[in-house]
């Protein structure tokens, strides 16, 4: 016999989970719509921003209401800097080389914390309630969900901004066509800034909500592994897919988690990663480009 | 200055080595290989050796990236492949270890032929990420199975060669060198042949190459067979060096390991897989060095270390990059370059 409430419990855990792959993926996205750069340090950013926190808290003693947005400002503006000094200069070379600078500067990020902090695993200040939640009779830990919220509201308001807001129609015009854009008078490279700004905001912000789960350590980039999973299942650049994907995933793993056993859950999430590779090479709602010689 | 290279027949045309000082300096480098061990420490003999390694495999994932155009990240998850291959034959078989160190090769290249399957669907970035599913699944399977020691992984006896345990970096230096250096010659050749020019060919550009009658998926599995035995065999060397075996020994950091090193060293040439492989793994030892130089005035000094190298990999990568994207061979180029013109100037 199956054992419905476990099941309803599981689901519920991954879901939550799910909704914080879903946040990343969409900074990733941001990322890779407005400037077409695949960032492979996102994890690495996550991190930063886990770390960032835990300086302002525990390192300042600031209260958990201040130190959040000083991390995901510090977040912003590390964002910004990368993209002036680093991704600036690789305009117009192979997408291949853009992508591992920013594999090496995950790698300096981890050697930096590594640097500061040491590289055993540390835990966040508590600043989540933890009175534990009930929806119908399955149980979820109170941080899950309240990750849950925090991760649905900010994502619902990236979908606002990108539908009304000046930048983010600015953004969108210049996914579509960076000539055009141009043309039209849109300041296509403080578009370029200010989407790295916002992604690695919200990256440093995902991350706070992540290390509050599960402690922050320098191998907290691994989180990115995933998160490139679900990019590539939705689709590099499709906001529905970095949720549709991030939830999928999310349940993926808590599942395989839960009824194979932990070491099964990067194998769930890289063997779907393969199977959506073979069928749908470009995701689930990711733009077909077609090419031509 | 050099006035002209004046070729009159198509077989000094077509040679791999043009000149004649081309030629000298090289017997020249291979005397000092040949001398090395009899004057170098253990040492060096053992760095000599990890170099050799790791330029092997690095020359095999610069035929698949620098002249294929295809990016792996799943080298190191191949080497792998190799060495627990070389583990298994000499724990379970006991087959003598050059047909080993084959075998190694012809099991990786299938394992590498499949992997590339997703090659001919999804290309680039894609297929950068499908080669890290790729070696996730491997690396799971070797942590999982019971043939391949599952977590603690394997311990294996020395090679043997005419009734000698070679168990000792001087004795495995004379196995390892000339086997890396057959694979470069091999390497450097296959780029005068139709295989390596149609792996050129699609590079460029794919779409044209098939219009030129290229048939793709043929030519990027063979690209993948090929780089994959060059990882297999550089595996199963590395498996003979150091005889112990585990899923922790080719995390995904040494794939993006060799690719930094053939950025490094320069897509695309010979002598870039070399010159980036070497100095890669030179790197943390001169970070060894200079950290051992500041510890008597920074007491942690050597807890700094590990850190310290980590931020200069990515510094390595991301500088080279911005600042010198074709890489050491391009510097080395450079050098000719001013010599051969001097006392003119570019």
């Amino acid at each position: 016999m199956t054992d419905w409430l476990f099941l309803a419990e599981v689901c519920l855990a991954g879901i939550g989970a799910g909704a914080l792959y879903a946040l990343t993926g969409v900074a990733f996205v941001l990322i890779y719509k407005a400037t077409r750069v695949v960032n492979l340090a996102i994890g690495e950013i996550l991190m930063l921003g886990g770390y960032a926190f835990l300086g302002f808290a525990a390192g300042w003693g600031l209260p958990a209401w201040a130190a959040l947005p000083l991390a995901v400002l510090c977040g912003g503006l590390f964002g910004a800097v990368v993209e002036r000094t680093l991704i600036r200069p690789m305009l117009g070379e192979s997408p291949i080389s853009v992508f591992m600078v920013t594999v090496g500067l995950g790698s300096m990020l981890v050697g930096a914390v590594e640097l500061g902090w040491g590289a055993d695993p540390l835990r966040l200040p508590e600043f989540v309630p933890n009175r534990p939640v009930f929806i119908g009779e399955a149980y979820l830990a109170p941080k899950v969900a309240y990750g849950f919220v925090a991760a649905s509201l900010v994502i619902a308001a990236f979908v606002l901004a990108f539908r009304f807001s000046r930048s983010g129609v600015a953004l969108r015009a210049t996914a579509g066509d960076q000539g055009a854009a141009y043309s039209v008078g849109i300041d296509v490279p403080r578009v370029f800034s200010l989407a790295w700004t916002a992604a690695c905001a919200t990256a440093a912000g995902a991350g706070v909500l992540v290390g509050s789960i599960g402690g922050i350590s320098p191998t907290m980039g691994v989180f990115g592994l995933s998160v490139l999973v679900v990019v590539i299942v939705g689709g590099l650049d499709s906001i529905m897919g970095a949720l549709v994907g991030g939830l999928l995933v999310g349940l993926i793993e808590a599942l395989a988690g839960a009824f194979l056993g932990g070491e099964y859950k990067l194998l769930a999430t890289f063997g779907l990663l393969i199977l959506i590779l073979m069928l749908r090479p470009y995701g689930l709602f990711g733009t077909h480009e077609i090419e031509r010689l | 200055m050099r006035i002209a290279t004046l070729k009159t027949s198509y077989a000094g045309d077509e040679a791999l080595f043009d000149t004649k000082l081309q030629r000298s300096l090289l017997a020249l480098f291979g005397l000092v290989l040949a001398v090395f061990p009899f004057v170098a420490g253990p040492y060096w003999l053992f760095m000599a050796c990890l170099v050799a390694i790791n330029v092997a495999s690095a020359t095999g994932l610069n035929i698949l990236t620098g002249y294929t155009g295809l990016v792996s990240l799943g080298q190191a998850a191949f080497m792998g492949v190799g060495a627990y291959t070389v583990a298994i034959l000499e724990l379970r078989v006991g087959t003598p270890f050059p047909v080993n160190l084959l075998a190694a090769g012809a099991t990786t290249a299938l394992v590498g032929a499949v992997v590339g399957l997703p090659s001919l669907r999804v290309k680039g970035l894609y297929l950068a990420i499908a080669t890290i599913g790729a070696s996730v699944i491997l690396h799971f399977v070797f942590a999982n199975w019971s043939l391949t020691g599952e977590a603690r992984g394997l311990s294996m006896p020395p090679a043997r060669l005419f009734g000698n345990d070679l168990d000792q970096p001087f004795e495995l230096y004379w196995v390892i060198v000339p086997i890396t250096a057959a694979m470069i010659l091999g390497a450097a050749n296959l780029f005068r042949t139709r295989i390596g020019r149609a792996f050129i060919a699609i590079r460029d550009r794919d779409i044209s190459a098939e219009v030129l009658g290229i048939p793709l998926l043929r030519y990027k599995l063979t690209s993948f067979a090929i780089s994959s035995f060059y990882a297999g065999v550089a595996g199963g060397l590395w498996a003979y060096f150091f005889r112990v075996v585990t899923p922790e020994s080719f995390p995904l950091i040494n794939s993006i390991f060799y690719l930094a090193a053939i950025i490094v060293g320069g897509m695309g040439t010979i002598l870039g897989g070399i010159l980036g492989a070497a100095f890669m793994t030179m790197v943390p030892e001169v970070l060894k060095l200079v950290v051992g130089w500041f510890s008597p005035y920074f007491p942690d000094a050597l807890a700094a270390l590990a850190p310290i190298r980590t931020i200069v990999f990515g510094a390595l990568i991301v500088g080279f990059l911005i600042f010198e994207p074709q890489g050491l061979a391009e510097i080395w180029a450079r050098v000719r370059r001013f010599f051969h013109l001097w006392p003119f100037k570019t």
